[in-house]
């Protein structure tokens, strides 16, 4: 029994230094991400390229589909109470508040997150850090932290551009296939939407996107630099960026309420 | 050098469908900014109850919006509502004399202030008055009165 | 601060002629290592390492598998810090070094690893840049006339636009030895260079470490187990053991020495004090005894 104990302290102990370790690896990112707008700009738009606009058909097609889908959901069950009316409403609400960024960044933790881990994890297999930190390259400032900042700045836009695309995909079938009308459609929208709701959004799929290419990036960086270290790396980046994202946007929605 | 070009060019793509998808959500799905006018003036109006009415409500003439609730305070001293709105410039022939009355568009929608015209010649100029206005309906009260009404009407029996 | 003080102490004691004579003649000792004790947990690495690397000399470290030999270069470059004792390289104790000296001294460093460890989004060419572009505000010109030069060294200009992963096993490693040479180092460091190469592109490797070493009169650390190609390029030879140097000297009198150990290393023997069997019950017991189900 003493030795149970024993175990669950020895954790917990080990829990508290990871999440330590975890903080200050954040704060070092940060420190070094100014200095990289001003010097460095090309690499950071090569980073933004790997993570956004490689993530792209995947956001814009599943964008297209959920939106699709949650006018069909909202059309027949609206239909019942003769509301027709509000199944843009319906899909615009669950896109620009919760799908979008939610559905958004863990699609960028399998697309972008797992890209990025394995692609760190790889280096540092390979040694390619250890030589940059002999080359008196400091591997944090050069690997790390472009590939966090690319990924910052792509996932809110991804996260824009799902929406987008989920609401012509919700224009379609609410529009075109049940012949809602074009102009109640888009008013009830644009009557009940409001700017606040766009920005709960927004701040949703920044911090996600800290979020998602933090989790990336760490778990490169620490990954056990054997081959199947770096597999165990990728799943562990999606398995924790999905859970952190979920309970994150319970967070963030009960705080905006 | 090829690579970079397309690399270049794939992310100013990118870039440029997130800005517009973001300019397409913060604009189109929302109504919160087809008011714009490049000169307003400010009436004020009193109200015993505005409801839910809060800043940035529409202000409507006829059903066309022309202005926008930018304030709402309470006056202590009268115990009224006291709403501020802008009215786009280029209407500068609004009766003095119109009534302002604070409305529900649909049943769930949210609340604006419709403005019936008055006849009166002179009209509303910057830091003007309303004096007519008609308050907000509230559910509970409406329910009240008819709950009211109806025992009344069966003690008439 | 401690071994900053510890240090201070050995220099006096040097000073003073009661030994340590080697300590304060740093023009002949690049790189000393002094009662060096680290451990991974659970089994110590080293306990009590003493090893001095000489100025202009290749040094061979030898030693089996497990012994610690790439920790060793870790520790040497302090990618890794010692628990105890020091590493002075021209004199500086290097674990009381702050990050930007480190960096600094590192660039007097150039490494070699085990695969080349090439940076695979970038070409051969920038590969080989890649240090003048971090560290100097060199123009495009000088910079291309620079890396053009250290290819060519290494045989291999004609490769400048390929990407790594489309070289060989040996062409990576010279393309490294490239990039570790484009800031004209003092210290070269080589990370088992010889394993997993074909013996044309070992030849060609021997060859080059040697070239290197005499015309640009740099000091050279391999580190390796390939008991032959050691012989015919190090000056000196450190034979590790159990977190100790077991021999040391030069390649032929390891090759005579009458220890035991470094008899069966120098010569490939199955068995000997590193014991072919891997700690096991008896074999009969084990074979006819019931305890095994």
């Amino acid at each position: 029994m003493n030795r149970v104990f024993q175990d669950i302290y020895e954790n917990a102990v080990e829990f508290a230094r990871t999440f330590g370790a975890f903080q200050l690896f954040f704060l070092r990112l940060i420190r070094h991400s100014p200095g990289m707008f001003v010097g460095r700009f090309n690499v950071i738009v090569m980073q933004v390229y790997n993570a956004g606009a490689l993530s792209l058909v995947i956001v814009m097609v599943c964008g297209f589909f959920v939106g699709a889908v949650l006018a069909l959901q909202a059309y027949s069950n609206m239909a019942r109470f003769n509301a027709e009316d509000w199944t843009g409403v319906a899909a615009a609400f669950a896109l620009v508040k919760e799908l979008g960024p939610v559905m958004t960044a863990i699609l960028f933790a399998g697309r972008a997150g797992t890209a990025l881990t394995s692609e760190i994890g790889l280096m540092k297999a390979t040694d390619q850090l250890s030589a940059m930190e002999m080359m008196a390259v400091n591997p944090v400032k050069r690997v790390l932290v472009p590939r966090f900042l690319g990924g910052v700045i792509a996932m809110p836009l991804l996260a824009a551009v799902f929406s987008a695309i989920g609401m012509f995909g919700a224009h379609l079938v609410g529009v075109e296939l049940f012949q809602v009308d074009v102009g109640s459609f888009w008013q009830q929208i644009q009557l009940t939407v409001r700017m606040q709701d766009v920005n709960e959004g927004i701040i949703k799929s920044v911090v996600f996107g800290i979020a998602a290419s933090l989790i990336a990036v760490w778990e490169g960086y620490n990954t056990v630099p054997t081959a199947e270290g770096v597999g165990r790396a990728t799943t562990r980046t999606v398995v924790i960026t999905a859970i952190t994202i979920l309970v994150f946007d319970f967070m963030i929605t009960a705080a905006m309420i | 050098m090829r690579q970079t070009r397309s690399v270049e060019i794939g992310t100013g793509l990118f870039v440029l469908l997130g800005m517009s998808a973001l300019f397409f959500l913060t604009t189109q799905t929302t109504g919160g900014d087809d008011f714009s006018a490049e000169s307003v003036y400010t009436v004020e109006a009193r109200f015993e109850n505005i409801g839910s009415l809060r800043e940035r409500a529409p202000v409507t003439m006829s059903g066309v919006t022309i202005g926008r609730v930018t304030d709402v305070t309470f006056d202590p001293a009268t115990l009224e509502a006291v709403v501020r709105f802008v009215v786009d410039a280029q209407f500068d022939r609004i009766p003095d004399d119109s009534d302002a009355s604070i409305l529900t568009s649909g049943i769930l929608g949210s609340q604006y202030i419709g403005l019936q015209a008055g006849g009166s010649d002179i009209y509303l100029e910057d830091g003007s008055e309303i004096l007519f206005t008609q308050s907000a309906i509230v559910l509970e009260n409406l329910i009240g009165k008819f709950l009211v009404n109806a025992g009344s009407k069966e003690g008439e029996d | 601060m401690l071994i900053g003080f510890q240090g201070l102490l050995l220099f006096c004691a040097a000073t003073d002629g009661l030994g340590f004579q080697s300590l304060g003649d740093y023009s002949e000792n690049l790189i000393e290592i002094r009662d060096l004790k680290y451990s991974r947990e659970p089994r110590p690495i080293f306990e009590n390492l003493n090893l001095t690397i000489r100025r202009g000399e290749i040094t061979a470290i030898m030693g089996p598998s497990g012994t610690g030999k790439t920790t060793l270069l870790r520790l040497i470059t302090r990618q890794l810090i010692p628990q105890q004792g020091a590493i002075y390289v021209d004199g500086v104790d290097i674990a009381t070094l702050t990050q930007a000296q480190l960096y600094t001294m590192r660039q007097r460093f150039g490494m070699l690893f085990q695969n080349g460890a090439l940076l695979t989004d970038l070409s051969v060419f920038e590969n080989v840049a890649f240090p003048l572009r971090e560290h100097t505000a060199l123009t495009n010109r000088l910079i291309r006339h620079i890396v053009l030069t250290k290819l060519h060294a290494v045989g291999l200009r004609g490769a400048a636009d390929m990407m790594p992963s489309e070289l060989s096993g040996g062409m990576a490693r010279r393309v490294a030895l490239a990039r570790a040479m484009v800031m004209d180092p003092d210290i070269l460091i080589y990370d088992e260079p010889f394993v997993g190469l074909d013996p044309i592109s070992m030849g060609v490797i021997v060859r080059l470490v040697r070239r290197m070493n005499d015309a640009l009169g740099i000091t050279s650390i391999i580190v390796s187990h390939d008991v032959e190609e050691v012989a015919t390029v190090a000056d000196r030879s450190f034979l590790l053991s159990d977190g100790k140097v077991a021999a040391s000297g030069r390649p032929e009198e390891l090759r005579t020495a009458n220890s035991e150990l470094v008899r069966q290393f120098m010569h490939g023997m199955a068995d000997g004090p590193v014991a072919f069997h891997y700690d096991a019950p008896g074999y009969a017991e084990q074979l006819l005894g019931r305890d095994t189900e």
